[in-house]
């Protein structure tokens, strides 16, 4: 029972960070239909904008910490979008109508690019954060085991939590969310009825990798390592919860990220730690195969 | 060319009690009619009645919510279609179609088009491609037929001179013609064509007419017909369906429909109903291409 | 001629200093910042120097954009021209100048990095040539509807030359080693090189003919090379044998997986084989019993000549080659065989892809890129039809694993990374879909240049990243893609 307990915090702290990268594959997908394949390499950009953010102000320990910490946030919250404009900017603008296959390869192509970017002028060893924030509550014990709720963890929960109803918000009440909206109907029609809708697509890039650089900060807090190659299985994984939880659907995602997070943990608790990423691959086949719609997203009728 | 040996009480197709929901929207209620051998049956009514969703139905790209879509084929007997898979409508029930907007190939020449059309006849004689792949002779022969088969449907469009061409390079109204071509190269009994006139000029729709009604005579199967411009549907078809949200509102020769109020009051509205012969404005194409089909 | 409207110049460097202010963005942090390795960080080092260049550049590129947009390219031609020739003499200047010059000249290079230094000479050129165009010919730069016809035409051309110089180029293949200046290094260079053209074969006709993304093409690979080297161990058989029953098991596997999602749309299908190979890599790495895990395979026969071994000495019941035909024993007879084994598999690979392009599959194949609706509409079965596709690479891509493990005599999960699936792609996509010269061209550049010219290995996966983005921007149809119908009426002429 403890065991269980643990497990499903550590599952759903790790939940939290696929989450946050996944609804920035939902955003993307919903706007523009087409999975933002580059999306893991702006996780992993957001992580190291935050670690040389830490790292430059020198400030890993002592009463500074929550200074330093609040300054890698938003520091990588600022950085790290621009690398989702660009990316925007650069591989997809140009290739709007353009056949399906070629938009999928600039993407593949970015996803290569960028981590190949970052290993060249980082150096392809692992980079760590020395451990900040530590320590927590215990709050249960039993047969010698004891279950830790460390402040870390609620830090991400409070975090990931506040990100995800400011989100909502924005995307529920404001003109850019409707203007969204508009063009995930009907991007023709949202142009004529004067909606920018270059800058819309352009913004909800911005959005996502503002999302993922904060899952980036959460990441190297929670491992204290990182390299340039986490965007990988990180991307397949959010990229899984995206699916999950039913492809452009908000909830869904954030639903989707927090499952895959706690069926890795259970996983790696109760069976083999070494085939926890072979769990989620199948997962994504999976659901693919018997609900593409995953579990809250619209069904998607072809239209002959 | 299938020689059509059905009793003539027997239609060729039989639309029975079809209903297609999407959620809350009914694109077809209840609709049943019956559609016969060598006749061009007219399916018409205002935008978004359900002809469009009618096909999609009948051609297995939506399966209906409930109803029964049976098809008599000459000689492979009764076929039921909202059971059948997409490609095997095609290939075993002997129904083919074209798209409101055109879907070609439209990289590959026109003469690849229609020899695509005739992919199954040609992958069991190629031994699925095993035979093929070694050169045998009974494929290359396959192969030789195919493209007279091809060159009969070229010559019959007009597009012989052109067959090398690839098909998205082509104008507008021959493409229209080539997708009927290609349709017509799987030797189908039942061809259903989504608005072939829509978007063709005075002179192109003539030609059009003339095609169809020489398929129905000398080719001997059934046509079923969407199409918006009255001088056609009136010109050519033998019955007329008329739809309406997705109810039928009428059935019956192009005379009987024509004077129908019903169909008059889902054209114009309530208040008028003063006859007229042209009272059924065609619809104005402004983007043929457009569309959600 | 009418004067030309005056240049606005403040809403100009507005426009520019924005781009500076996002290269500014862009670089801060991952340029501007180095992070130490490894544990027990000490201070960051910093590169302000290169994010200041950085700035500057991306500053006076988009001037450059601006001016060549505005129809004045005589300033931008003198002044990428000027940049192109100093940094390239900077570059180049301990070759060409004597010491104390030499140590001038350095500073004058933007970057630490030659190849970085290379690429911005690059784009400065690129920026000549566009002014210099325009200047001269007095053109408007073609657009893309323009240039894509261009590009078509030259693909086109390049297919027709093909019919020439292909077996020009076959015969140098055929006669390659034994040529004067072909060495031992450079033979081991060309065997990759040729391995990797039947993968970019291979992968061509799932990519390029039937228009389905596989990025998982390794696995494939990999279930080729296992399958080789535990036959081979296990039950003793021999490469003749176990190649084909290699690939056998390899196209199984390809339609086990595509079975379930070849249905799915093009973007899933992708990242489900993406998945894929990384599950095949993950067993692989940990299912010891069978296939040693990180250990790997090792001890991997080598392929017989009709039986005959190439070794010193042959081993009991066995003859060597060189004693069955009175040579004296050279090492090097070795590897001249194992050319010609992955010689003659990429041929066949490529006699077959360009057979069943004119058989019914291969035209079920390329409508069904165009227009899987209208195939379903015309009885063609799209899953099955893809899975052939999709069966038929992993066959190739199976048997060039086969080779791979027999060649190397030992594999390890580490050659089977989502990079080599990259890199067979960049290879297809670069030579343009379809095109099987291409291919050929591609190879040659992007596995022979780098294993020649080592300094480029380390940049090796950013440009095919970076060449895939702009060949995609630039034609999204793909360099070099030429389409030649399967079938013509035309050709046919004589008959009534
Ligand atoms: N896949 C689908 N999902 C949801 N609604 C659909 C779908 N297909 C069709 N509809 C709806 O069904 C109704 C009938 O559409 P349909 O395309 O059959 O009309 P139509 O008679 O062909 O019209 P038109 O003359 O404009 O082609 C429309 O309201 C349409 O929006
Ligand atoms: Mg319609």
């Amino acid at each position: 029972m403890e065991y269980f307990v643990q497990q499903l915090i550590n599952g759903l702290t790790l939940g939290a960070v696929y989450g946050l990268i996944a609804i920035g594959y939902t955003m993307v997908y919903g706007i523009i239909g087409m999975i933002n394949f580059a999306h893991g390499e702006i996780f992993m950009i957001g992580a190291f904008h935050a670690l040389i953010i830490a790292l430059g102000l020198g400030i890993t320990t002592g009463t500074w910490i929550p200074v330093a910490l609040v300054a890698a946030l938003v520091g990588t919250m600022l950085l790290t979008p621009i690398y989702g404009w660009a990316l925007e900017r650069v591989a997809y603008r140009p290739l709007r109508g353009s056949p399906r296959l070629a938009t999928l390869i600039t993407a593949i192509g970015m996803s290569i690019y960028l981590p190949n970017q970052v290993q060249l002028l980082q150096g392809a060893r692992i980079k760590t954060l020395p451990p900040v924030l530590q320590g927590g509550f215990e709050i249960m014990e039993g047969g010698g085991f004891v279950v830790t709720l460390s402040y870390l963890q609620i830090l991400i929960m409070v975090l990931t939590v506040t990100l995800m109803v400011a989100f909502t918000l924005i995307i529920e009440k404001t003109a850019l969310g409707r203007a969204q909206r508009a063009c995930e109907q009907d991007r023709t029609m949202a142009a004529l009825s004067g909606i920018n809708v270059d800058r819309t697509i352009a913004l909800t890039f911005v959005m996502g990798a503002t999302l993922a650089s904060v899952a980036g900060m959460i990441f190297l807090l929670r491992y204290g390592v990182i390299d340039f190659f986490i965007g990988f299985l990180v991307g397949i994984k959010a990229f899984t919860a995206a699916v999950l939880g039913g492809i452009g659907s908000l909830p869904g995602a954030m639903l989707g990220g927090f499952l895959i997070g706690l069926i890795e943990a259970f996983w790696s608790g109760y069976f083999t730690v070494e085939y926890k990423d072979v769990a989620a691959f199948s997962i994504l086949v999976l659901v693919l195969i018997f609900r593409p719609t995953g579990l809250l997203g619209k069904p998607d009728i072809e239209k002959v | 060319m299938t020689d059509a040996c059905t009793h003539p009480q027997t239609p060729l197709l039989h639309v029975e009690h079809l209903t297609m929901r999407f959620g809350g929207l009914v694109a077809a209620d209840d609709v049943s009619f019956k559609a016969q051998d060598r006749k061009i049956t007219a399916i018409i009514g205002p935008n978004g009645a359900g002809k469009t969703t009618l096909f999609n139905c009948l051609t297995g790209f939506y399966a209906p919510t409930s109803g029964r879509l049976e098809l008599n084929h000459p000689t492979r007997g009764e076929c039921l279609l909202e059971r059948m898979e997409g490609h095997r409508i095609a290939r075993d029930a002997g129904v083919a179609r074209t798209f409101q907007n055109i879907r070609l190939f439209a990289r590959m020449t026109v003469l690849e088009n229609l020899i695509v059309a005739q992919h199954n006849r040609l992958m069991r004689a190629s031994g699925f491609s095993f035979l093929g792949l070694l050169g045998f002779k009974r494929y290359v022969d396959a192969e030789t037929q195919a493209v007279e088969l091809a060159r009969y449907w070229l010559d019959r469009i007009g597009l012989t001179e052109r067959a090398d061409w690839e098909a998205g390079n082509l104008p507008y109204g021959d493409q229209r013609r080539l997708e009927v071509a290609r349709a017509m190269c799987t030797e189908p009994v039942l061809l259903c064509l989504d608005e072939p006139a829509a978007g063709l000029n005075p002179r192109e729709s003539a030609d059009l007419n003339r095609l169809l009604t020489f398929i129905r005579d000398e080719h001997s199967i059934g046509l079923l017909l969407i199409e918006h411009d009255m001088s056609v549907v009136m010109g050519i078809s033998d019955h007329i369906v008329v739809l309406d949200y997705g109810r039928k509102i009428a059935d019956g020769t192009p005379r009987a429909v024509r004077n129908d109020p019903a169909v008059i009051r889902a054209y114009l509205g309530d208040e008028n109903d003063e006859e007229n012969d042209n009272a059924m404005p065609p619809k104005v194409t402004a983007d043929p291409k457009g569309g959600d089909v | 001629m009418t004067p030309r409207p005056a240049l606005d110049v403040p809403a100009i460097l507005k426009e520019a200093g924005l781009t500076a202010l996002v290269m500014l963005g862009l670089t801060v942090g991952l340029v501007g910042f180095r992070i130490p390795d490894g544990i027990g960080a000490s201070a960051l080092e910093t590169r302000f120097g290169a994010v200041a260049m950085a700035c500057g550049l991306a500053f006076a590129g988009r001037i450059a954009l601006i001016l060549l947009r505005e129809k004045r390219p005589r300033r931008v031609l003198f002044a990428s021209t000027a940049y192109a020739v100093v940094v390239a003499l900077a570059q180049a200047a301990p070759v060409l100048f004597s010491p104390a010059a030499t140590e001038r000249w350095i500073t004058l290079r933007p970057f630490d990095s030659a190849v970085v230094n290379g690429m911005t000479v690059v784009l400065a050129a690129a920026f000549a040539l566009r002014a210099a165009w325009m200047e001269w010919r007095h053109r408007r730069f073609p657009g893309i509807k323009e240039r894509d016809k261009a590009m078509d035409a030259m693909g086109a051309r390049v297919q027709r030359a093909t019919h020439f110089f292909g077996p020009a180029l076959l015969l140098v293949a055929v006669i390659l080693p034994f040529l004067p200046m072909v060495d031992r290094r450079l033979l081991d260079i060309a065997v990759l090189v040729v391995t990797y053209i039947m993968l970019g074969w291979g992968l061509n006709i799932v990519v390029g003919l039937a228009g389905l993304l596989d990025l998982g093409y390794v696995a494939f690979y990999a279930v080729g090379a296992y399958s080789f080297a535990l036959l081979a161990i296990n039950f003793d058989l021999g490469f003749w044998i176990c190649l084909p029953l290699a690939g056998m098991l390899a196209a199984t596997a390809g339609i086990l997986l595509g079975f379930p999602v070849l249905r799915l749309r093009g973007d899933y299908l992708a990242i489900v084989t993406l998945g894929f190979g990384e599950i095949i890599r993950i067993i692989l790495l940990n299912w010891y019993q069978f296939t040693g895990g990180p250990d790997g395979i090792s001890g991997i026969p080598k392929p017989t000549f009709f039986g005959l071994e190439f070794k010193r000495s042959a081993s009991d019941g066995g003859e060597t080659f060189h004693q069955f035909f009175d040579l004296t024993y050279s090492p090097v007879d070795k590897i001249v065989f194992i050319y010609y084994v992955i010689l003659g598999l990429a041929l066949i690979t490529n006699s077959f892809s360009l057979r069943i392009r004119k058989l019914p599959v291969g035209r079920a194949w390329e409508a069904l890129r165009e227009d899987e609706i209208a195939c379903r509409s015309l009885g063609i079965n799209a899953t099955n039809t893809k899975l052939t596709a999709f069966a038929i690479g992993a066959m190739f891509g199976g048997i060039a694993g086969s080779f791979f493990a027999t060649r190397q005599g030992f594999i390890s999960p580490e050659s089977f990374t989502f990079i080599e699936s990259a890199v067979i792609l960049a290879i297809v996509v670069l030579g343009g879909f379809g095109s099987q010269i291409g291919v050929v061209i591609a190879a040659i550049l992007l596995i022979g240049l780098p294993e020649i010219f080592r300094e480029l290995q380390d940049f090796r996966m950013l440009t095919f990243g970076g060449a895939m983005v702009l060949i995609m921007v630039w034609r999204p149809a793909g360099l070099l893609a030429h389409r030649t119908p399967s079938i013509r009426l035309s050709d046919r002429g004589g008959e009534p």
